[in-house]
């Protein structure tokens, strides 16, 4: 890792992490016991962890001069580790909070483990700690193989990595401690928000100096989603989390934005962070990992165009839908709900020309299990995306909001689609990036496979069920025209549904440990590579001889 | 046939983020900029009050430990909700709440009315163990509140955040912020006349945990959930059938 680098980049990495560890002393010298304080703390022993690495490592001898023809994987070989160790985390938490709604004493009798702090712990370290490091992983990756060129940086891609996934610690370690805006999915108070700007325009501007460095024409259609998941998300992210810190030695800050204004800007970030984040990206690993396990070339590049800008400009009109029949006007309401609607067609077209994509390679769906991830990924990206436009009419809305459906339909998606998606994106990724025959065990792949397709159903059908239940029995009415249930009759109903949410849960988590497990045989154990064809960039020396897949 | 259009933007990575930019930037333009400046967004009642340090203190607890997760501060406008909650929530009730807490989820029922239906008594047991109070329940205990002295020392500070985001607090709540949030849950005590006299005579005071020396993280939750949906009467004025603001003595 630290050998990739010359000895200037050493000292300038050394630099870095001892500005870094200043700010964290200046904040744990000004916050004093305030969670701020303790977040210094953090800062320190993070920043220093890292320098100490560096310096152990400061004297080993130089790269070879020919680096710059190589493409550069190390960062993406960690952000592989981290995710998979933030998945197996936050998934834990998820289990563990899914348990405690089933077994509500399942808690030491402090706040840290009590269930309103441990759900962030759940949704922040599955989607940024595990989608996160895995979208991180794959733009680097892909970007450098359709590109043909290699990262336009040494130490900013270690910057983004490594400082992206600082911010979720602070994330995480805050709300044990209590830290949070009580914003869905943008929890982390004002300081951490600051600081994943300063890596987002980073990951931004490397990104886009990686794709100016291209040896190939056209801008590869992976690239296109990854561009939109960094841009969109770096304004969703600045707009939401305005506010105003009580004092620049102190944790909580209040937003800018007032109630129903603030309704509004909560959950047009909340929605496209649905959008941006946990959809653009991970279609960007879709259209390169599909393709390349499938042998297949993807069926229509015009559908990709159509499905692309119809995403990106739709998805900013939906996120209204999540205030059906509240107080925000009426007229919002309507144009989230239209725009919701028409959302169907570019999503329906990607998951359309995926499938497409697979004609003439359905015989290796049933035999690899690594494609039929990718496979099932399309297919509950299909149907939740349908579920998400019928969601958001009115009348159904009327239903489902505020019950477990919701949770369900969250779950499809990121379940069946994100979590599906990543897996078959990491089988087909690491053994290529670590140069192995293939994954250790296939065997414990398909066993995956299993455990994630049962738990996902498990699950879902569970929240379904649980959810259309607690929406009917709420507006049930007797003969007599009073309401038949009381909220508690409707919670009682629940429990069975808990415990069977826990329970595929669980499966899930069992599923992502043995991935875990297998990815880590892979890289210590499994036979190397024949070298078939040279994985090198395009230096305009050597012959471009890496597979770039076809548009 | 010619060549795409897109074919020439997919060829420069700037002129494809700004394309971007573009493409996304409308929606949020067109449905957040007007919600500041349509007048009938947010409605105008002249008898909507501030909380007080102690309501925002204990806000800040509801906050911290989560309870949005699970309970919703926003009743639709859907006849089995008035019927089971109130009158449907206003966006005026929610004018002075920076972050706004409607919610998305009821593992809980909704609260957005939830102030003056029960004692100051039985939100503390309730809190101190929700079991003990309703067997069948699933929230968790949060016994730790009523330990946890409140740390009213910030407090001035944080009015001076509001006052940074336009909530509309004197300079002289600022400066009494720690004595009124004590004199608010110490009723015989001679910081509870300026309770009432900086923040109206509607403001309850009360020793919410029962203990009154003591100010704890109990009574500033407790003072918080007793004043939801008592920052005006508006929501009663609006709704079809009018029903009665809670109105207890407790």
């Amino acid at each position: 890792m630290v050998q990739q680098l010359t000895t200037g980049e050493r000292q300038n990495a050394l630099v870095i992490l001892l500005c870094i560890f200043v700010v964290g002393l200046a904040m744990a010298a000004l916050g004093g016991f305030d969670p701020f304080g303790v977040h210094g703390v953090v800062v320190m022993l993070y920043s220093g962890g890292i320098a100490a690495l560096v310096m152990k490592h400061y004297y080993d001898p130089e790269p070879a001069p020919g680096r710059q023809s190589q493409y550069y994987d190390d960062p993406i070989k960690v952000a592989i580790a981290f995710s998979l160790a933030w998945a197996v985390f936050g998934m834990f938490m998820g289990v563990w909070t899914a348990a405690q709604l089933a077994w509500p004493d399942l808690a030491f009798d402090s706040g840290w483990s009590s269930f309103g702090r441990l759900r962030p712990t759940h949704t922040t370290g599955v989607i940024f700690g595990f989608g996160g490091n895995a979208l991180i992983a794959t733009a680097f990756h892909v970007v450098q193989r359709t590109s043909r060129a290699r990262l336009a940086g040494q130490i900013s891609p270690w910057f983004v990595l490594l400082g992206y996934n600082l911010f979720c610690i602070v994330a995480v370690t805050g709300y044990f401690m209590g830290v949070t805006q009580s914003k869905e999915y943008a929890e982390p108070e004002w300081y951490a928000d600051l600081w994943l700007v300063v890596v987002w325009v980073t990951f931004f501007l490397l990104f886009l100096a990686t794709i100016a460095r291209r040896k190939e024409p056209h801008i590869y259609v992976a690239n296109w989603y990854f561009m939109a998941f960094i841009v969109v998300v770096a304004i969703l992210h600045i707009v939401n989390n305005l506010a105003v810190p009580i004092s620049f030695a102190r944790a909580k800050s209040y937003t800018i934005w007032p109630g129903v204004q603030d309704a509004m800007v909560q959950w047009w970030y909340g929605h496209n962070a649905v959008a941006f984040f946990l959809t653009a990206g991970f279609l960007g690993m879709l259209y390169y990992y599909l393709p390349i396990r499938a042998q297949r070339p993807i069926f229509s590049y015009r559908l990709s165009i159509l499905s692309f800008w119809g995403i990106t400009f739709f998805y900013m009109w939906a996120g209204s839908h999540h205030l059906h029949y509240t107080a925000l006007p009426h007229w919002v309401q309507n144009l989230g709900m239209t725009f919701s609607v028409m959302l169907l067609v570019p999503s329906w077209a990607s998951a359309g020309n995926a499938l497409l994509t697979l004609n003439g390679a359905w015989h290796k769906v049933r035999d690899d299990a690594t494609l039929r991830f990718i496979t099932v990924a399309v297919v509950f990206y299909g149907l939740s995306t349908f579920e998400g436009s019928f969601l958001a009419i009115r009348p159904v809305n009327a239903l489902s909001h505020y019950t477990d459906w919701t949770v369900g339909h969250v779950h499809a998606g990121a379940l069946g689609w994100v979590a599906f998606i990543t897996f078959g994106s990491l089988y087909t990724l690491v053994p290529s990036l670590w140069k192995r025959e293939g994954m250790y065990s296939p065997a414990l792949v398909e066993v995956h496979f299993w455990l994630a397709v049962t738990g996902t159903l498990i699950y879902v059908f569970a929240m379904w069920n649980s959810g259309i239940l607690q929406g009917l029995m709420w507006r049930t009415y007797t003969q007599e025209g009073t309401l038949a249930y009381s909220f508690l009759d409707s919670l009682v109903a629940m429990y069975p549904y808990y415990i069977a949410r826990a329970f595929g849960g669980l499966l899930f988590l069992l599923g992502a440990m043995v991935a875990a497990f297998n990815i880590w045989m892979t890289v210590r154990e499994a036979p190397a590579a024949a070298e078939k064809q040279a994985d090198i960039p395009d230096t305009g020396l050597a012959p471009g001889a890496s597979p770039a897949p076809a548009e | 046939m010619p060549e795409l259009f897109h074919r020439k933007i997919e060829r420069t990575a700037i002129g494809f983020v700004i394309a971007i930019i573009a493409a996304a930037s409308v929606g949020g333009i067109v449905e957040i900029a007007p919600l500041f400046t349509i007048h009938q967004t947010v409605e105008d009642t002249p008898d909507m009050r501030l909380y007080t340090p102690l309501e925002l203190a204990g806000r800040d607890i509801y906050i911290r430990e989560g309870c949005y997760g699970c309970h919703s501060q926003m009743i639709r406008t859907l006849r089995d909700e008035v019927e089971r909650y109130g009158p449907y929530s206003l966006a005026v009730e929610s004018k002075y709440d920076h972050p706004m807490l409607w919610g998305s989820k009821r593992t809980g029922p909704d609260l957005a009315r939830i102030g003056g239906k029960y004692s100051d008594f039985w939100h503390v047991a309730h809190l101190t163990n929700p079991r003990d109070v309703v067997p069948e329940s699933n929230m968790p205990a949060y016994r730790w509140l009523a330990r946890t002295a409140l740390d009213t020392g910030d407090l001035g500070l944080h009015l001076r955040a509001q006052q940074a985001v336009r909530v509309p607090y004197t300079d002289e709540m600022v400066a009494n912020a720690a004595a009124d949030a004590f004199g608010q849950a110490a009723p015989n005590s001679p910081f509870a006349a300026g309770v009432t006299q900086r923040y109206g005579e509607k403001t309850q005071v009360s020793a919410f945990d029962g203990v009154v020396p003591r100010l704890t993280e109990m009574d500033a939750l407790v003072a918080y959930l007793q004043v939801l949906g008592r920052l005006t009467d508006a929501a009663y004025a609006n709704t079809a059938a009018p029903q009665q603001a809670p109105n207890p003595t407790n």
